[in-house]
């Protein structure tokens, strides 16, 4: 059979989100993949420039529907070591509980999501149904299931009441037995095993080339963590251990992430337990930040995040970049999809656990001449028709 | 000899093609509700099959650019056609009227087309994830036709007959084939379900990866009689394996009047065909799709050499028995 291009995306009933690949295929045999990137310009990082940092923080929750809490806390941490505020530790305490409840969430989706892309529905659906539980626990926390809202410089916007904790803590033992079985599941059902081990295969040294992050990086063996390489919130205090797995395919991530699922109950379970007592948040924050420039770290459920915060002696950033882990880790599922099969793209591009609205964010490429930069709002207008066209021309 | 009118009420009307429609329909509702319940959703109300042919039967129909129409519309017409015509010869109230020598392997037969069907609309279809799908459609047939014939051939061969009515009288009077033959059982279910397109092997129209594979440019009236072929095959494919293997809807013994008979036999084919469904369905919550090249190696080496061993354990046994 001659090569084939089947193009996936930016509509495709695997990825609801807009990215494409172009995969170029011999049979059901993977022989390249080009990968086209940045379908969204959301212009959240133009806008973080217009609004002071009480305003800002909320903007930045909405960069992602899942790890919300993520973005917050970076930019939150970041402008806080530019101002040297100490945070208090039960504000410390409370946003690390938050953080650990949207990685089993973040989580227990993918996994869900995973089964899916290989038609094992019921696993979807289990998976999702007890991923409300920790969607309940954050409602309860914060009014929120997605946008939890629950940073401000200087701390956290609400306390938690006796209650609260002790009802979370009721939930977890439910949890962790609900995870044990996807435990057993993943290492005993057969279909799965079939579509999940020694696919989309990737060394350490690979993922190490590949500047690959998060469980993606950990399945291959590659030892980094951000809560532990730069500590940060609570995670020094709390004892817990990197989730790492040598197997280095989907089986592998799997794997890792599902161990994570178990570190997070429990360190959410030490934080319940133990939290400080005090305040939740610094008396009266300076709304100024001094002139500086700080590269803030946070492991976000699908890896590091990376927000780079300029300041200048105002109310506003000069700069916010933001780096999320699905930009980190694309290059290394092209990789790992050649020479894979054709029905393997779904779950090896899943595996990373794909998140566009995070990553398609601002770069702006032309597809005739490769060249990416930075563009003007009028010219953005200008292109926004004839774009559509030239692509369906070439 | 039947009389004629009331062969025409068999094949029209009961257990032809208006119960037989009915029934179809039911069939995907307890599919449907079975899977959902086993799978912690709330299922759909009892008339959402029927709702969904009547409403997409009204749809507009689109004809993907430079597709040749006729073929085109003639497929699932074919498909819908060959496995209803395939049901008038399975038992459903005591044996059937229309029985021949033979009727085994047309029936067969007639649950192969909706495959070679799909794979002309994903070939036609100028689409690459229809022609990719109906690539893998017959791809799949080829490797789960072989066991699935020689699983349903082995009753023929013990029974000595290629009618299923007799087969099913064969069973009246010895013993339930699922009993005699549990091999060849197991692979007439794996069969069947390869057959349907279910997971685990609902490979040809894997949405996550080729979109709904040879469904994919089908619309209106075409996706409907297309999800219809699909309803029929699922009864008849039950049935027929409610008949060559679960005895049939007859009972071990006889009543008087004669339409108790009838009666107590469609019950037991209700209940039969019930139950081969619930296994189906259980299959289909239990497990993921697998892909192409591994359900090849699967099918040919485990689930064709267990149907071969079966046809050999049968000679065996018939030789035996000829020799005593």
């Amino acid at each position: 059979m001659p090569e084939v291009i089947i193009p996936i995306g930016p509509q495709h009933p695997a990825l609801k989100e807009p990215v494409n690949f172009r995969v170029i295929a011999d049979g059901e045999k993977i022989i390249r993949l080009e990968l086209d990137l940045s379908y969204n310009h959301r212009g959240i990082e133009k806008a973080a420039e217009n609004r002071n940092f009480i305003r800002v923080l909320p903007l930045l929750e909405r960069v992602c529907g899942i790890c919300s809490h993520s973005h917050s806390t970076v930019f939150a941490k970041g402008i806080e070591e530019i101002m040297h505020l100490e945070i208090p530790p039960r504000a410390q305490y409370i946003r690390t509980i938050i953080a650990e409840l949207e990685r089993m969430h973040s989580h227990m989706l993918w996994l869900g999501v995973a089964a899916h892309e290989i038609g094992f529905n019921t696993l979807f659906m289990w998976t999702w149904r007890d991923r409300e539980e920790v969607q309940d626990t954050l409602e309860e926390m914060s009014g929120n299931r997605v946008h939890y809202g629950m940073n401000e410089i200087g701390g956290v916007r609400c306390d938690l009441t006796p209650v609260q904790v002790d009802k979370a803590l009721s939930r977890l033992p439910n949890l962790e037995e609900r995870i044990e079985k996807y435990v057993d599941m993943v290492n005993n059902q057969k279909t799965m095993l079939l579509r999940f081990k020694g696919v989309g295969h990737m060394s350490k040294e690979e993922a190490l080339k590949f500047g690959a992050v998060g469980p993606t990086a950990r399945a291959s063996g590659v030892d980094i963590d951000t809560r532990r390489d730069d500590p940060y919130l609570a995670y020094p205090e709390v004892p817990w251990n990197v989730v790492t797995d040598t197997n280095g395919d989907v089986y592998g991530r799997t794997r890792v992430r599902i161990g994570e699922l178990f570190e997070s109950i429990k360190i959410v379970r030490y934080c319940l337990e133990n939290l400080p007592g005090g305040p939740i948040r610094v008396n009266n924050p300076p709304k100024i930040a001094p002139v500086g420039e700080i590269l803030s770290r946070y492991e976000a459920p699908r890896g590091e995040v990376v927000h780079f915060i300029r300041t200048n002696g105002t109310d506003k950033v000069e700069r916010v970049d933001i780096r999320t882990p699905t930009l980190a880790n694309w290059t290394s599922v092209a990789m790992c999809l050649v020479n894979q099969n054709l029905a393997d793209i779904p779950v090896i591009v899943a595996a990373i656990d794909p998140c566009l609205s995070c990553t398609s964010r601002i770069a702006v490429m032309n597809r005739n001449d490769r060249k990416a930069g930075v563009i003007t709002m009028d010219e953005l207008r200008k292109r926004d028709r004839t774009c559509r066209i030239k692509l369906d021309e070439s | 000899m039947i009389d004629p009118l009331l062969l025409i009420v068999y094949v029209i009307i009961f257990p032809g093609f208006v119960f037989l429609l009915a029934y179809a329909l039911f069939f995907e509702f307890l599919d449907r509700k079975i899977t959902a319940r086993m799978q912690h959703r709330v299922g759909p109300p009892f008339f959402q099959p029927f709702a969904d042919l009547i409403k997409m039967l009204g749809k507009e129909v689109i004809d993907p650019d430079g597709v040749d129409r006729q073929v085109f519309d003639a497929a699932p017409l074919v498909a819908l056609a060959a496995v209803m015509t395939a049901f008038l010869y399975i038992p459903v109230v005591w044996t059937s009227p229309l029985a021949f020598q033979g009727d085994l392997v047309v029936v067969l037969y007639l649950l192969m087309l909706p495959t070679v069907a799909l794979f002309l609309i994903g070939w036609l279809s100028r689409n690459i994830f229809s022609a990719i799908g109906g690539i893998r459609a017959v791809t799949q047939m080829f490797i789960y036709e072989v066991p699935f014939f020689l699983a349903l051939l082995t009753p023929a061969l013990m029974a000595g007959s290629w009618s299923i009515s007799d087969i099913v009288v064969w069973q009246q009077e010895h013993l339930w084939f699922m009993f005699l033959q549990p091999i060849g059982f197991v692979v007439g279910l794996i069969g069947l379900q390869a057959k349907l397109e279910r997971t685990p092997f609902d490979i040809p129209e894997a949405e996550t990866e080729i979109v709904a594979g040879p469904w994919t440019e089908l619309s209106g009236r075409r996706l409907a009689l297309m999800h219809l072929t699909n309803d029929v095959s699922l009864v008849v494919g039950s049935s027929l394996i409610a008949a060559l293997f679960l005895g049939g809807p007859v009972l071990p013994w006889t009543m008087s009047p004669v339409w108790l008979n009838w009666i107590a036999g469609f019950l037991l084919f209700l209940a039969k065909t019930l139950a081969v469904l619930l296994i189906l369905s259980s299959i289909k919550v239990a497990t993921g799709r697998i892909r192409i090249d591994q359900l090849n190696r699967i099918g040919w080496k485990y689930i064709a050499s267990a149907a071969l061993v079966q046809v050999a354990l049968v000679l065996i046994i018939d030789y035996l028995g000829a020799a005593a």
